[in-house]
């Protein structure tokens, strides 16, 4: 077992791997995506209460799961390499870093599109799950800078790492915000100790666009994984090799 | 034509998912396109110091 995990652990190794990974993780998820946004724009039936803007769930709930996903990865990654000094570690936490801001950029924007005709506006400070979210989106921008302003890559994977941690404390926050205090937010809707508060004809599209979103995430986390482990392994032999190696079949 | 209104709600709808779209698609352009910057500087420096690297 550690053996397996050192060797997937080792640079080389993971840059031939990841293409070979890529298309498993690709395909599922474009498969998926097609299912969802067709399911859950003309099969699922409006909403008694919401109409058809309740479709903006089918964007807006996996994207907000990923975003909180992206950070987890990002969180554990750094701290797998800060107490272990793992170099692939610091390099997932690298590249998970501007795909978590993405997704929190969607999920905060689509949040605003629904909550404008739902709630009747495109922003409420006051509201727990907004802020937090959207204070999730800075620490990524601030985890982003520190890294870009930190020419040493070993000190810049420390400071980085460090943020990322600190910034673990809003996850929790995120998710729970809806209990612990009054939200405009609805509380919510798969992970409920009563099961999922939806009829199935609106939960199976919701979960195939869940999936499809993560293996979409896996794909690009794969691709992002795989330059930053070349940037990190720049100045190496088995770099040079393979670039010389690929330039003679060409 | 009612599917693509959504009840008065499809610009809200429509635009959620094209921009869904857009950050998967620009997440995945941004991806190739540093693989393919850092590989081709990896290559360009390969080439100005040929054999002391």
């Amino acid at each position: 077992m550690w053996k397996f995990i050192h060797k997937l652990a080792s640079p080389p190794h993971f840059y031939s791997l990841a293409p070979k990974l890529v298309p498993w993780l690709t395909v599922p998820g474009l498969l998926l995506i097609a299912y969802g946004v067709y399911a859950g724009l003309f099969l699922a039936p409006a909403d008694y209460q919401q109409g058809d803007a309740f479709r903006i769930i089918y964007i807006h709930v996996p994207s907000a799961y990923l975003s909180m996903m992206a950070y987890m990865i990002m969180a554990v990654s750094a701290a797998i390499g800060l107490i272990w000094r793992i170099k692939l570690s610091h390099a997932v936490a690298a590249a998970a870093a501007p795909l978590g801001a993405w997704f929190t950029f969607l999920a905060l924007a689509t949040g605003s599109i629904w909550g404008r005709p739902m709630w009747g506006t495109w922003w409420e400070w006051g509201d727990p799950r907004l802020t937090s979210e959207l204070i999730m989106l800075f620490v990524y921008f601030g985890y982003m800078a520190l890294r870009a302003a930190i020419d040493d890559t070993a000190k810049a994977d420390k400071a980085s790492a460090v943020l990322a941690l600190v910034g673990a404390v809003n996850v929790p926050i995120i998710h729970f915000s809806v209990e612990w205090w009054s939200s405009l937010h609805q509380g919510a809707t798969l992970l409920r100790k009563d099961g999922p508060a939806m009829d199935p004809a609106m939960l199976y599209p919701l979960l195939a666009m869940i999936l499809a979103f993560t293996f979409l995430f896996g794909a690009l986390l794969m691709r992002r994984v795989r330059t930053e482990v070349l940037f990190r392994e720049r100045r190496t032999r088995w770099v040079k090799e393979m670039v010389l190696s690929a330039r003679g079949r060409s | 034509m009612e599917g693509l209104t959504m009840g008065s709600y499809g610009a809200y709808v429509w635009s959620c998912f094209i921009m869904g779209g857009l950050v998967l698609l620009i997440c995945d352009w941004r991806a190739r396109s540093l693989q393919r910057k850092v590989y081709r500087d990896i290559e360009v420096r390969i080439k100005a110091l040929g054999d002391e690297l």
